[in-house]
């Protein structure tokens, strides 16, 4: 996995609630059997008009100024719905590698840490007046160091964010978490030995 | 001390909680479709791993399968996704319920038939609906194909302790009022963000008072409050259900599983971190007039204005929603009038919900110009549906009576909505374009659903002839 560290880049606005996966990428585009490929349809119905081509020049990320963005910055309640990976996949494939909101859906969350996403909790207050910025100032770059757990901006807001120390560190480090897991190999095995003598129904008669 | 029910399955499934690293736990139960499973296979072939534990996995093939002619996939990227879920679960002995097993159908109805899921398990599956299996007493959860993955690989789940929520209904439920009805209305009050983080219990006379098929909708509808899991204390009406099923515990291990479901139920006293509680009396028949299913009122109701809601957030997302959904404010919700019913779904699709829906039907005709089909949630389901006669009394109320699978639930398929087509549906979601690009989508009971199919807009089926 790619290692998140420090990123500078333009901001893109967002500004809706309860965006839900099901927008993010469409069903029509989860049949592939890559992890790939995703990023052209990220926001498929918002992003194009109705010949499924033409750029719709109403939908926010397709706003000149945005264009290279990295960071997400989005209303409340954001990757709910449903648990497709195909979402944090489509994002990524985009180009994001930040989302900025004031909640987060637990599934989708969890997702974006296995794909080098970095999901940023801010408040309601600090939320606002980082869409204000952006807004005032469509294509500014903000800074988003996972180290020193900080977003700060030209504006002058510097704002620290919570990560789970454990997810901090499999970021920097671009760590494989299944093979953190299997270094527990002997207390797996152990849990599986104890099971079967506690539920042997549950498992297959030897 | 004393502990909740979901505490007692988190100790019991707690494989090791490292001083740094995130806590390990013991998968029990790994359920599979062919969406959310593909990448996780090329995975585990591109690092050499091989899956652990072959007997914990389930599989079916259920969202892209096409309702008639249902070996004909004209989508060749669908076809390939049933394909490959076919060769992965061949090559791995996996027990798959495939295209052509007589046993096929939407995961979360197939895998409660045959008795896969006990109380006390921890069970995954990427998929958000899984949610479901808390009716049974199991921590029932979604997650990503990563971490599909990552139970094959390893059998278990790096995992968060959540907090515990207390949703508390007492009372008897108003006539025609189901499952569906306390899920929406538990939604409304919470909001799809309310239970984020959380693990919902269900507790109360009211749902003790469900049947199995009853507690399945609650618990799948969980996840639309955002929390991670929903559950329900296993009672006698759980072990009456599991007993004698192909995977419940057989013989001598039958009283001593028993005696250990009936040890899971949470503590008298134990404390939860935060408490709500509904009387069932107040829980009319619910449509969701928005698109996202807090946005959802009684029968009895108007669509609300915008300058209904003080909270901003909402007051937008209500503006929002009456625009994608075509709707006034103040407009009666039975004055609503529909193109297209349907009734499936991981959500209504058991037997209970077509024998609810065809009680309503009886002698009745569809209404002109409404489409209305009914999709069994597996072949069980549909075979029982017809030994009853169930599908005599859709097809002679005009409906279509198809075969199992997720359908227009999320319309992947090729059964969805035209742009600006307006549905009574008993699925799960009403997001923008879930059913269909353009598509605008009620959520409703069985009974509901049945009822404006024949009159064609929305009634109150209490008061319905
Ligand atoms: S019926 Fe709908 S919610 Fe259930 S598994 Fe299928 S697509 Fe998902």
């Amino acid at each position: 996995m790619q290692p998140y560290i420090k990123h500078t880049s333009i901001a893109a606005l967002m500004d809706r609630s309860n965006v839900d996966t099901d927008q993010i990428i469409p069903k029509n585009f989860m049949k592939k059997v890559e992890r790939t490929g995703f990023g052209i349809n990220l926001f498929h119905n918002w992003r194009y008009l109705a010949d499924n081509i033409t750029p719709n020049p109403e939908f926010e990320l397709n706003k000149p100024a945005f264009k290279g963005a990295k960071i997400l910055v989005a209303g409340e309640n954001f990757g709910c719905g449903s648990s497709r990976e195909h979402a944090p996949w489509a994002i990524a494939d985009y180009g994001f590698n930040t989302i900025i909101s004031t909640s987060f859906a637990d599934i989708f969350f969890s997702n974006c840490f296995k794909n080098s996403i970095l999901p940023v909790v801010v408040t309601d207050e600090q939320l606002a007046s980082l869409m204000a910025e952006i807004s005032a100032n469509e294509g500014v770059e903000f800074t988003v160091d996972l180290e020193a757990q900080k977003v700060t901006t030209p504006g002058g807001l510097s704002i620290s964010f919570e990560v789970d120390a454990f997810r901090k560190e499999s970021l920097l480090d671009g760590l494989d978490d299944i093979a953190w897991t299997l270094k527990h190999e002997e207390q797996i095995s152990a849990y599986e030995a104890a099971q079967r003598k506690r539920l042997p129904w549950l498992w297959p008669s030897a | 001390m004393t502990r909740t029910m979901y505490e007692k399955i988190w100790d019991a499934n707690l494989v090791h909680e490292p001083e740094a690293g995130s806590p390990l736990l013991f998968v029990d139960r790994h359920l599979m479709h062919e969406v959310t499973s593909p990448q996780a296979f090329e995975g585990l072939r591109l690092q050499n791993r091989k899956v652990r534990n072959v007997h914990s996995i389930l599989g079916t093939i259920d969202h892209c399968v096409p309702t008639k002619d249902r070996f004909n996939i004209v989508d060749v990227i669908a076809k390939k996704q049933v394909e490959t879920m076919t060769a992965n679960c061949e090559e791995n002995e996996i027990n798959l319920y495939g295209m052509d097993s007589n046993q096929n159908g939407v995961i979360h109805i197939v895998v409660p038939e045959h008795g896969f899921v006990h109380p006390g398990m921890v069970v995954c599956c990427g998929d958000s609906h899984t949610a479901t299996h808390g009716a049974f007493g199991a921590l029932a959860f979604g997650i990503g194909t990563s971490e599909v993955e990552h139970v094959m690989a390893t059998q278990t789940l790096q995992q968060k302790k959540a907090k515990t929520m207390l949703v508390k209904v007492e009372g008897k439920l108003p006539a025609f009022s189901t499952a569906k009805d306390i899920a929406l209305a538990i939604i409304a009050k919470t909001g799809t963000a309310g239970g984020t983080g959380y693990v919902m219990e269900f507790a109360g006379n009211t749902i003790t008072d469900l049947t199995m098929e009853g507690r399945m909708t609650l618990c799948n509808m969980a996840i639309e409050a955002g929390a991670r899991a929903g559950l329900v204390a296993p009672d006698q009406v759980t072990f009456d259900y599991l007993e004698g099923k192909e995977f419940a515990p057989k013989g001598d291990e039958w009283p001593v599983a028993v005696e250990y479901w009936k040890s899971l139920v949470s503590d008298q006293g134990a404390t939860f971190d935060a408490v709500i509680e509904l009387k069932a009396e107040d829980i009319a028949p619910q449509v969701s007039w928005g698109t996202s299913p807090e946005q959802v009122i009684s029968v009895t109701g108007v669509v609300p204005s915008p300058s209904d809601f003080t909270n901003e957030v909402k007051s937008q997302a209500c503006a929002n929603a009456l625009k994608y959904m075509a709707l006034e404010p103040g407009q009666k919700i039975t004055d609503i009038h529909i193109d297209v019913v349907f009734i499936g779904s991981c959500t209504n699709g058991r037997i209970e919900d077509f024998r609810a829906a065809a009680e309503l039907l009886k002698g009745k005709k569809v209404a002109d110009g409404v489409q209305a089909f009914a999709v069994p949630g597996s072949f069980p389901v549909k075979v029982q549906a017809e030994k009853e006669g169930l599908d005599k009394i859709f097809v002679d109320a005009g409906w279509e009576w198809r075969d199992p699978g997720c359908s227009m639930c999320l319309a992947m398929n090729g059964d969805e909505l035209e742009d600006g087509q307006r549905s009574a549906s008993t699925s799960n979601r009403n997001f923008e374009g879930r059913q269909g690009k353009g598509g605008r989508t009620h959520l409703v009971s069985p009974a509901m659903a049945a009822a404006a199919s024949v009159a064609g807009h929305f009634v109150d089926i209490r008061d319905w002839k």
